[in-house]
């Protein structure tokens, strides 16, 4: 039984747009790729350009600094058995990219989510893209990102991003609007321009929100590793997968541990950045 | 005196149609219909009132009332609906909202919050400094300022402290000092001690009125506890669904409520807390001089039905009470004398209250009283008149007593007294 007479083409649609897309913008993607590229290699090149044990010093000072002494001692001996195995390499690489794609996310989705908490208009013209964001299969638009970017590093910081940025925008929105709207009306009150609300008192009582907000968004960028490592970006990811492929369990389950080690250390340190209440 | 803020047909309406309400607002529709047929709530209804300088205004309602809408509109943190708002001369619905910023930075002193609206990531300096901080002053400068008040409003040594650190009585002095930093005159305070224990409430009630001695802010305060809008008002506007039912000083409204609502509300009151001895004390139906001789006196007893007399000299200072046992037991000693001095032997001395004091001390001073009635004196010692049983008994049972009254009418009570006498 046919119940339409017709078929919405969405598939032919979004083929079109995403042909006319690549052809039509193709330096702007290619521009934007180089840049992307040039952030994450610098930075990678960088953490590299030193010797591992003087990395391996600084990112245990900043999470004793930032998490206690425990997870400083974790972090150390984290990172030197990365070192051991031989994935210190893929190590730097995947954090690079990371890094990078949590910067911009950071950089787009702080101020989506301020104008999302002060816009009710915006925030229900964005919660369905975000939700599509983190719900559309990244399979399916690993694709179109190769198709723009070509394969490697770039489209799998493109995808880490469009992953890894909607739990900011949700997070940051949510902390600014639960701001006791008391706090607002001692700012107005005071005479506060609408800036001066925002980063003296909106900013700073949702912070801990919003922390817990770049700390979800890098969790969820790492999730997004191994996926990105299947169109060549390189890193951890690529090791877990050549251990799939090759049905080497031993080999796939230590690039596992070393993402779960990075993934524990960045958790702990923007968690402690979340917490300090009196920073200041 | 001086009108400090002045409130002219004030209306505001919460909704998406507020003008449909307005109308039908105008043409007779109460809160409820309005609610119930336009889905438009009504928080303030046409109120008119004006604010002197340097008064404590209280604005007094249960919740819904509209207070908290009525004071917000005050310094437009929610836009009226319709109506005028005068302050120094400035009306205020008429500000773009660039002068309006400047407005409130230069006439009010923030506000002061029920859940204290301190920032929590800054210490007790850096709350107080926030206004000061909003208007771009010098951080030397608002930091000697901020220290000052801190210091007046008993905070010292808390400089440092967070707010989660410190209790509520501390965080609303937070409140308070952040206010009073800025050099504004006009101080809004939204149920500021509603949510601190009763103690601590009376306290800084006590506080408020003494920095308000120094300060001298025009205050509007909002409460919902008519004890309190007694305690610090010199004047209480009893609002009801967004309108004033009443303005008056304490008094006024316990002694005239306009309506029954407020009536209702006035009875519930602890009258004691407000009636003074002035109020209920009745003027001297009859009294001995210095110059009197004791047959005199205790023929002037006698005449009253009385046990005994208050004495004064000429210009009504207060000598003291004579028992009519005694006098009567002196005039017998002295029996074959043609005339007889007044010996100052006789004279004792009765308890003194001030008019000024409330009733709830009187009944203490009465309690303590050995003899004879109370005499309510003024600052010079100089008899005003009598506080007798009855009348404590009928200000505390809600008659209107004292002055009103006259000498002349004995309630139940107080015809109870005198045979007893």
């Amino acid at each position: 039984m046919i119940m339409f007479p017709f078929r919405i083409p969405i598939k032919d649609w979004i083929s079109a747009a995403v042909d006319f897309l690549v052809s039509e913008l193709g330096a702007v993607f290619d521009g934007f790729s180089a840049f992307i590229f040039f952030l994450v290699n610098n930075l990678k090149d960088g953490m590299l350009f030193v010797h591992p044990l003087v990395l391996i010093a600084l990112i245990a000072f900043i999470t004793w600094r930032m998490a206690g002494w425990q997870i400083g001692l974790f972090s150390v001996l984290g990172l030197l058995i990365t070192e051991n195995i031989g994935l210190w390499v893929s190590f730097v690489e995947t954090l690079a990219l990371v890094l990078t794609a949590e910067v911009l996310v950071m950089i787009v989705g702080l101020p989506l989510g301020i104008y999302a908490a002060r816009s009710d208009r915006f925030n229900s013209f964005i919660r369905p893209i975000l939700d599509f964001m983190q719900t559309m299969p990244a399979f399916v638009y690993l694709i179109p990102a190769v198709m723009f970017f070509g394969l490697g590093l770039v489209p799998g910081v493109v995808a880490t991003f469009v992953f890894a940025l909607p739990p900011l925008i949700r997070l940051t929105n949510l902390g600014i609007r639960q701001v006791p709207k008391e706090l607002t009306e001692a700012a107005d009150a005071f005479g506060a321009t609408n800036m001066q609300k925002l980063f003296k008192v909106q900013i700073p009582v949702a912070k801990p929100t919003i922390m817990a907000g770049v700390n979800q968004s890098i969790m969820l960028g790492l999730s997004m590793v191994v996926i990105a490592a299947m169109i060549g970006a390189g890193g951890v990811g690529t090791n877990v997968l050549r251990g799939i492929q090759r049905l080497q369990v031993g080999e796939g389950f230590e690039a596992g541990l070393v993402i779960v080690i990075m993934a524990i250390i960045l958790d702990r340190i923007t968690a402690g950045l979340g917490q300090r209440k009196k920073a200041g | 005196m001086k009108e400090k803020i002045e409130v002219k047909n004030l209306s505001k309406i919460f909704g998406r149609y507020p003008q449909k309400a307005l109308e039908a607002l105008k043409a007779g529709m109460s809160k409820a219909e309005i609610l119930k047929e336009h889905k438009q709530v009504v928080g303030v209804d046409n109120v008119s009132f004006k604010v002197y300088e340097r008064e404590i205004f209280v604005l007094m309602g249960l919740s819904g009332s509209g207070k908290s809408t009525l004071e917000r509109l005050l310094n437009r943190l929610h836009e009226p609906t319709s109506g005028r708002i005068i302050i120094d001369g400035t009306d205020i619905t008429r500000l773009g909202q660039k002068e309006l910023r400047e407005f409130r930075r230069k006439h009010f002193c923030g506000m002061v919050f029920q859940n204290f609206a301190i920032l929590p990531h800054r210490n007790v300096l850096e709350n107080v400094e926030f206004g000061l901080e909003l208007q771009g002053v010098e951080r030397d400068k608002r930091r000697e300022q901020a220290s000052r008040v801190i210091k007046q409003v008993g905070l010292e040594g808390n400089e440092e402290s967070y707010p989660s650190e410190l209790s509520g009585g501390m965080q609303q002095r937070v409140g308070l000092a952040r206010g009073l930093a800025v050099d504004a005159s006009i101080m809004l305070m939204d149920e500021a001690f509603s949510a601190l224990d009763p103690l601590i409430r009376r306290q800084m009630q006590d506080e408020l009125l003494e920095l308000q001695e120094k300060m001298q802010k025009t205050i509007i305060f909002v409460t919902h506890d008519l004890d309190e809008a007694f305690r610090l008002g010199d004047r209480i506007a009893i609002m009801k669904d967004g309108r004033i039912e009443q303005i008056g000083t304490a008094e006024q409204i316990i002694s005239k409520p306009a309506s029954d609502y407020v009536r209702a509300f006035v009875e519930d009151m602890n009258r004691a807390a407000v009636l003074t001895a002035g109020n209920i004390m009745e003027p001297m139906r009859e009294r001995a001089f210095m110059g009197d001789g004791p047959r005199t006196i205790l023929r002037k007893i006698r005449r009253n039905n009385l046990t005994g007399i208050l004495v004064t000299d000429t210009k009504r200072e207060l000598k003291g009470y004579i028992k009519a046992s005694e006098l009567v037991d002196y005039i017998n000693e002295h029996k074959d004398k043609e005339s007889i001095p007044l010996d100052k032997k006789l004279l004792c001395q009765p308890t003194r209250v001030n008019k000024d004091m409330p009733v709830n001390e009187v009944i203490n001073a009465y309690n303590e009283n050995e003899f004879g009635p109370l005499a309510v004196v003024d600052d010079s010692d100089r008899l005003e008149g009598v506080i007798v049983r009855g009348a404590i008994i009928s200000a505390l049972a809600g008659e209107s007593a004292g002055e009103d009254d006259g000498p002349g009418k004995d309630t139940p009570a107080r015809l109870k007294e005198k045979e007893k006498k």
